[in-house]
């Protein structure tokens, strides 16, 4: 017997020894493969203007700050040729091509964007700031899955639209957000193609890169001349653009302010407009939710893409008993997230797009905490140079506090508890926004009952921050107007005549 | 006595999915590897296992792959209870325990009685862990109280060696039921918890065992007490046992990456790690036919 404890303490002894610190080493995601030029023009009517330096502004790599490429600063006349070369395709070859034409170049996009989603998914890490893990198993699959499911829509108008007959609008003047970027091209540029619409889109200022590599994959499936025209440029370009006399249509994602202003611009104008703007999304979680999966829920709803998500549940309603267990958990779970260099396959959070994002986020919790709240930070280490902010949670607001008014679009979420249902449907409605909102629960007659009360475009239960072209996608309220995505998001691209029939 | 804690197996899966998007490379992997090798149990438990075969097994846990002698010895060799008095003659001298399965392994279909003085004889046998089983078909009735008592009792029967409890995850229907019986046999007074006997199928999964070691992690939290992990069955490959203990790392921490707390127990799973070392450690890889089957 003595003999056998002596034994079992040497094994326990040498056990002990043995455990150690592991982490995860460097796993940096190839970048050999995806080349791009240090200077682009325009393209304008199937290929790219000159590079002029005295008309143009830098991409920088929001990961170091270093500049990634130059691009030109579209000019009034720039933008006035490529509405003129929309003009002419739509007048021209494009109009008169049947849906299965058209369907058969939505599909080339398609698939040589499977074909080319490393390239592209490094490029947008590169250009954005977001993880790898993202782009490559988010961004790019959803983006070539739009195309793959608005070309199938071409030749099929007639039956999404039964007893009317669809016709393209015309010009689409489509401005889109720095988030999502080749994502929300691909939002746009899908269903007005589909439609039978042609197209100027203009990214946003800080990443241009994808779009303008999408430009040369236009030229290699041989879409006509002048049906895609990307200019490039910031908020002067986009006003010139939605400015001009000869577009059909704007469809728009970003600010609230800008779609505003945009809105204001029009009202004079005969015009069809789609907005997708900001958000304020509430994620309810109710005490008999499983709780564990939902502070995973948590994570995908706020830390996703550095939290610049404008449907992101950057409010957490919590339900009280269990208000302490979730922080709690969830903030073992942030212990585990990984901020750092966008092109390392393990991190969980990026770069912040850029320094003036960065500043705006940091505004916000310092007006947070002046109001009040208590900051909590993860406190993993962040890269020396580039933009970063860790995941942070804000407790001890109310609704009247500015972080839980106003849209951060950052990594940085506010808690607030609820007794009841009633109470918590209220707190999650009392937002100027209606963009996206999340319930967890066990229940299932608690979802339906909830969701019908939720003033939102969307409303994800036991999840969050999923996307499906099949899905219609939008906002109530200041959040936006008209849906993309789905059958409804033909709606923003056709006008719709009568017909005797189908 | 337990509850019941709500379990949204889709998040559970994606949560897997996530874990498994993890690289780990060059000196992670390395590390991960020997940690790997350094829980393992090596397991044999077929009805035809012959004393050369323990033998052979015990050889293999001590001296893993000769040519490269800074390798790490295994955690345990897993045996029938019969067999567990050859098995200690021939470790007696090395740092490696030795598990036994008891109580009617693997269906738990006999009376307590029996499953006591299974567990009684293979600890008088020199057996340090027990693996035993929980009767199933009266978890899955509702008895959960005498689930909870057969598993009391055994403990007590263990005397100091430690005891692994396995659920047979594959048969209990639920990860809600998974939950449960975690808790279950926690409170009970298993050292470990333990996924599958390795005879039914589905044996161990990620998402199961996700379940398993949210459960450990809030037991820990309420009590401060560490309660071991042990998947067990279908864990073959290299990559599979380092997605596992990701999954570990980030659901208990560090702690938790030590034999002591976490076990895999696996046959075949060896010779994969073996492999991947020599080749982290050379830049190529060997033959299969360099390493020895077992």
């Amino acid at each position: 017997m003595s003999e056998k404890k002596i034994s079992d303490q040497s094994k326990s002894e040498s056990r002990k020894s043995i455990s150690l610190d592991w982490s995860y080493a460097e796993a940096p995601e190839n970048t050999s493969h995806a080349t791009f030029n240090k200077s682009y023009g325009l393209f304008i009517n199937g290929s790219f203007t000159n590079y002029h330096e005295s008309q143009s502004f830098e991409s920088m790599n929001p990961a170091n700050g270093e500049t990634l490429y130059r691009c030109t600063e579209a000019s009034e006349s720039d933008v006035d040729s490529a509405v003129k070369a929309a003009r002419a395709a739509f007048e021209g070859e494009w109009g008169n091509y049947s849906g299965t034409q058209r369907s058969h170049y939505l599909y080339r996009i398609a698939r040589v964007l499977q074909e080319r989603a490393r390239e592209f998914a490094v490029l947008e890490s590169m250009d954005g700031g977001k993880p790898i893990r993202e782009s490559r198993d988010v961004d790019i699959p959803l983006a070539a899955a739009y195309f793959f499911y608005y070309a199938g829509w071409a030749d099929k108008l007639a039956y999404a639209f039964p007893g009317k007959r669809p016709k393209p609008l015309g010009v689409c003047a489509q401005i889109i957000p720095w988030n999502f970027p080749l994502l929300m091209l691909a939002w746009k540029i899908a269903p007005a193609l589909a439609c039978g619409n042609t197209v100027v889109l203009k990214p946003a200022e800080t990443t241009s890169l994808t779009a303008l590599k999408f430009c040369e994959l236009l030229q290699d499936i041989g879409l006509p001349n002048g049906v895609v025209n990307i200019i490039t440029g910031a908020g002067t370009t986009g006003e010139y653009l939605v400015q001009h006399p000869d577009i059909d249509k704007i469809a728009f994602t970003g600010s609230t302010g800008v779609g505003k202003s945009i809105q204001r611009s029009i009202a004079k104008r005969q015009i069809s407009v789609t907005f997708e703007l900001g958000g304020k999304g509430a994620f309810i979680l109710f005490d008999d939710a499983a709780l564990n999966e939902a502070v995973e829920g948590i994570v995908n709803a706020i830390f996703f893409n550095q939290g610049h998500v404008c449907c992101a549940g950057s409010r957490l309603l919590v339900q009280e008993g269990v208000a302490d267990t979730v922080i709690d958990l969830l903030k073992k779970r942030m212990e585990h997230l990984i901020v750092g260099d966008p092109l390392d396959k393990n991190t969980d959070i990026g770069a912040v797009n850029s320094k003036t994002q960065l500043d705006t986020i940091q505004r916000y919790v310092d007006t947070g905490i002046k109001e009040g709240a208590s900051c909590y930070e993860c406190s993993g280490p962040l890269p020396n140079k580039g933009f970063y902010f860790p995941p942070t949670l804000l407790t001890g607001v109310s609704q009247s506090s500015t972080v839980v008014q106003e849209e951060i679009f950052g990594p940085v979420l506010t808690i607030q508890t609820f007794r009841t249902t009633e109470e918590a449907i209220e707190k999650a409605n009392n937002t100027p926004y209606g963009l996206a909102n999340g319930i967890w629960t066990d229940k299932g007659s608690k979802i339906f009952h909830v969701g019908a009360k939720l003033k939102s475009g969307v409303v994800w239960s036991n999840t969050y921050n999923k996307f499906d072209p099949t899905s219609p996608f939008g906002g109530y309220k200041e959040s936006g107007k008209g849906r993309e995505g789905g059958i409804s998001g033909l709606h923003a691209y056709v006008k719709l005549e009568n017909s005797g029939g189908m | 006595m337990i509850d019941r804690i709500p379990i949204d197996a889709v998040g559970i899966q994606e949560r897997v999915a996530r874990i498994r998007t993890r690289s780990i490379k060059k000196d992670s992997k390395l590390q991960a590897l020997e940690l790997a090798l350094r829980m393992m149990d090596l397991t044999t438990l077929e009805g035809s296992d012959s004393e050369g075969k323990v033998r052979q097994l015990c050889n293999k846990a001590m001296h893993p792959y000769t040519e490269l002698p800074d390798i790490p010895s295994v955690a345990a060799v897993c045996v029938y209870p019969n067999r567990v008095a050859l098995a200690k003659s021939i470790l007696k001298d090395s740092s490696i325990s030795i598990a036994s399965v008891a109580t009617a392994f693997p269906s738990g279909m006999s009376s307590l009685q029996i499953k006591l003085d299974d567990v009684r004889y293979a600890v008088s046998e020199g057996a340090d862990e027990i693996d035993m089983v929980i009767s199933r078909g009266s978890f899955l009735s509702g008895q959960y109280a005498k689930v909870y008592d057969e598993i009391a009792q055994i403990k007590e029967a263990c005397e100091s060696a430690h005891l692994k409890v396995i659920l047979e995850t594959g048969e209990l229907g639920s990860l809600e039921n998974v939950r449960m019986a975690s808790d279950l046999a926690m409170k009970a007074g298993a050292d470990f918890i333990k996924t599958s006997t390795g005879k039914i199928a589905p044996a161990a999964t990620m998402p199961v065992v996700l379940v398993m070691l949210h459960a450990i992690r809030d037991y820990y939290y309420s009590t401060g007490v560490k309660i071991g992990m042990k998947p067990a069955g279908g864990i073959r490959s290299s990559k599979q046992a380092i997605q596992y203990l990701v999954m570990v790392k980030e659901t208990l921490g560090n702690d938790w990456l030590d034999p002591s707390l976490f076990r895999f127990g696996a046959s075949s799973l060896a010779n994969d790690v073996l492999m991947q070392w020599v080749k982290e450690k050379t830049g190529r890889y060997q033959s299969l036919n360099y390493f020895s089957n077992d």
